[in-house]
């Protein structure tokens, strides 16, 4: 039995440790030097950052190269700038929407079980059209990926959502950063906090903590999330 | 001024201006002064007529009140109300965390030059009278928490304090889901969640600050 940290391949967070020892609260706002995720946060902000400190500064031109990279793989994929971040969130919506739906027809559940998931399965096809109509908006829309996931049994099912839903919510906060237009930042912030609250009632259903990551929670970038996704896309 | 409504159901009808946060900071203090005098507010208001950086840091100030005002609420939910071994468990939990990201929002304010507040009298009324009570006010808290911090992150400035702001506000909504589903509610009612201005937040917050 796997744990969750390890199904969803997070790394172990800068900003946690900093919260447990006072003497290096100062890394809080280095984190973006702490992993590759917050480095795509961090050299993002560059054209705004005139005036920042010398700490801040340092960690942004550390991990400079690695979010370039990130970047370029992201607009070949899904797209330039915004529009690549919304496509990139539209595939993961695509994949939760679709993903409740088939496990509302499996019959596995039934009762406030069967009620919860058609809830978020409801959440998550909001997100779609409104992310779609985004998309639209700025360009091309991204395709929908036919996906198939295992349907065996009610538990393995709900590990599987507590999974998706944790790894939805690390990759809306992996990019926060990145999205330059406000408006579209505002629009993820809010679906990212959702995710949050499906992660946390999966997390309880299943067991585990509803904080898996303590106090603060951590991102993911988008090719450790392409990583755990991709065994449940067929085409 | 009036609350910025992003909890729209589709993105492209999400009203939001775009403000810097010298403007955000300061059109919440002037609201906010208009309702609640100019005293309450001076930190404020001086901060958004700075130059340079102080906009983080005031809003960095804003979100360490409402997490002094958090934390306090569940110390003393814990020692004041009788609660079931299950909701004891999640208000320790919640209790801990709300006490970090006070540290934490306390060291990164002093970090960048700032001047953390105090923590602010409180007063949370009956809410400690019984379980149903108290989860009740703990909903009121984290959905305004989240709401607080989804309509701040926006204007901050830094990627770095917007990527520690992004890391709470996902812990505000985990506690919010959590607090609900533990009242019988929906975790998460909406598919967008609300963000609401200062001028909301704080007014939605007074009742429990006296000083």
């Amino acid at each position: 039995m796997t744990t969750k940290s390890e199904r969803t391949g997070r790394r172990p967070s800068a900003i946690e440790k900093i919260a447990a020892d006072p003497l290096s609260r100062r890394r809080f706002l280095a984190i973006g030097g702490g992993t590759a995720s917050a480095a795509l946060l961090a050299a993002c902000g560059d054209d705004e950052e005139s005036s920042g400190g010398s700490e801040t500064s340092a960690s942004t031109t550390e991990s400079s190269t690695t979010t370039q990279e990130m970047k370029d793989k992201m607009a070949s994929q899904f797209g330039e700038g915004d529009l690549g971040i919304v496509n990139y969130a539209l595939t993961l919506e695509y994949l939760e929407a679709a993903f409740y739906d088939d496990v509302v027809k499996s019959g596995l559940f039934k009762g406030d079980d069967l009620a919860l998931i058609e809830m978020i399965g409801m959440n998550e096809q909001e997100h779609v059209t409104a992310l779609e109509g985004t998309a639209k908006q700025l360009g091309d829309v991204a395709p929908e990926p036919k996906a198939k996931f295992p349907l065996d049994d009610a538990q393995s099912v709900l590990e599987l959502a507590a999974t998706v839903e944790n790894l939805g919510a690390a990759a809306y906060l992996g990019q926060a950063g990145a999205i330059e237009d406000p408006k579209i930042l505002a629009a993820a912030l809010s679906i990212h906090s959702v995710e949050g609250r499906h992660a946390a009632i999966l997390n309880q259903l299943i067991g585990e903590s509803f904080v898996p990551d303590g106090p603060f929670a951590k991102p993911a970038d988008m090719d450790e999330v392409l990583k755990q996704v991709q065994p449940f896309i067929v085409s | 001024m009036s609350t910025q409504k992003l909890a729209a159901p589709e993105l492209e009808s999400v009203d939001f201006e775009p403000m810097d946060r010298g403007s955000f900071v300061l059109k919440g203090a002037i609201a906010a002064a208009a309702v609640y005098g100019v005293s309450a507010v001076g930190p404020l208001v001086r901060g958004a007529f700075a130059q340079g950086s102080s906009g983080d840091i005031d809003i960095l100030n804003y979100a360490l009140t409402l997490e002094f005002l958090e934390s306090a609420f569940y110390e003393m939910a814990l020692k004041e109300t009788k609660l079931s071994s299950e909701v004891k468990g999640i208000a320790e939990t919640i209790a801990k965390d709300e006490a970090e990201h006070v540290t934490a929002l306390e060291g990164t304010i002093k970090d960048l030059g700032g001047k953390a507040v105090k923590a602010p009298g409180v007063d949370f009324g009956e809410a400690f009278a019984d379980e149903k009570t108290f989860l009740t006010t703990a909903i009121t808290f984290e959905d305004l928490g989240v709401s607080a911090y989804n309509g701040a992150a926006p204007m901050i400035k830094s990627v770095d304090v917007l990527a520690a702001a992004g890391s709470i506000v996902q812990v505000e909504a985990r506690h919010a889901a959590v607090v609900r589903f533990s009242n019988g509610e929906s975790p998460s009612p909406m598919a967008f969640d609300e963000a609401l201005d200062m001028d909301a937040v704080l007014k939605a917050a007074k009742p429990f600050i006296t000083s």
